[in-house]
């Protein structure tokens, strides 16, 4: 049964390796992306660290910042 | 109308939209496997080998689907003047690449059983490369080019001009003699594939168009943050 399932009719090697690449593409582009995020995402929160409570207030009043700083806490996907 | 693509009302939505998308991309990829790989019939030419369409068939589709997406986005960026509608079409881009790669790919493995060739000069497969290279023109303009409004104009260019070659590839079976074979799905005739068959492929459809938002958003709220980030500068 296993054999059969992995051989299929001799076609296995080409079938496994078509959607072993389709998944291996997935998941190297989505580990790409996520990285990417993160790293805006640290950086966003270092710079907004530093800034003077006068300016965070500021910054706290535009809805985006305020989404963005939720989910730097929240966004562990 | 173009009030609702403003970055800010947008990005509430897209910050929020990923885990949902994921978890539905995990649970409908699993069923679209469990059909593709070990449900569905085999073909009674092809034997099990058929079971390659159901990955390369929707990437090719998705690939087209977003190219074609980004160029008409790019019309409006000259129409309508709007700078979200490339930063929408940039965040669109590394996947519609992507699935361009895994069609070509996968195409080439199918290839082999089927025709005895990885690799034929046709006018399907060709016109699929020539839109991975329009897609990785657009790509690295935007890597290129610092200049936002010069970066802009060049992707969208680049875009526009790509739109050509999408209905080349979509006829390219039916214009010339190919080795690939014409569409078994159409919209306007009758499918000549049969059901037990164009269930699996409808579910990884859906489940690649699933991945593809996912990426999407991801790539947007990236996109929306650098802004962002660049915004803490001049508070």
């Amino acid at each position: 049964m296993i054999n059969e399932i992995i051989s299929m009719n001799g076609y296995g090697i080409y079938i496994w390796s078509a959607f072993s690449f389709t998944l291996i593409g997935f998941a190297v582009l989505y580990l790409v992306i996520k990285v990417q995020l993160v790293k805006e995402q640290l950086k966003f929160n270092s710079k907004f660290a530093s800034l003077t409570s006068e300016k965070i207030k500021s910054a706290k009043k535009q809805e985006t910042y305020r989404e963005i700083l939720a989910n730097i806490s929240i966004s562990k996907i | 109308m173009l009030k609702s693509f403003e970055p800010n009302k947008i990005f509430l939505i897209t910050s929020r939209a990923p885990k949902y998308v994921l978890f539905l991309f995990i649970i409908v990829l699993s069923i679209g496997l469990t059909e593709a790989l070990f449900l569905s019939p085999e073909d009674y030419k092809q034997s099990h080998s058929v079971r390659i369409m159901y990955v390369h068939v929707p990437s090719a589709w998705i690939s087209l689907g977003i190219f074609s997406l980004i160029a008409f986005l790019s019309l409006g960026v000259f129409i309508f003047k709007n700078k979200n509608f490339s930063l929408i079409s940039k965040s669109l881009a590394p996947s519609g690449f992507v699935f361009n790669i895994i069609a070509l790919v996968t195409g080439a493995i199918w290839g082999k059983p089927t025709w005895g060739t990885w690799w034929a000069w046709d006018a399907r497969i060709t016109s699929m490369l020539i839109l991975a290279l329009f897609y990785l023109m657009y790509i690295l303009a935007w890597r290129i080019y610092e200049e936002k409004n010069q970066a802009n104009k060049i992707t969208s260019i680049i875009a526009i001009l790509g739109l050509i070659n999408v209905p080349i590839i979509k006829f390219s079976v039916d214009w010339w003699t190919t080795l690939h074979q014409p569409s078994s799905v159409k919209l306007l005739s009758e499918t000549s594939i049969h059901t037990s068959m164009i269930i699996p492929l409808l579910i990884m459809t859906a489940a690649f168009a699933l991945f593809s938002i996912l990426i999407f958003l991801m790539k947007y709220n990236t996109e929306l943050i650098k802004i962002k980030n660049k915004g803490l500068d001049r508070l």
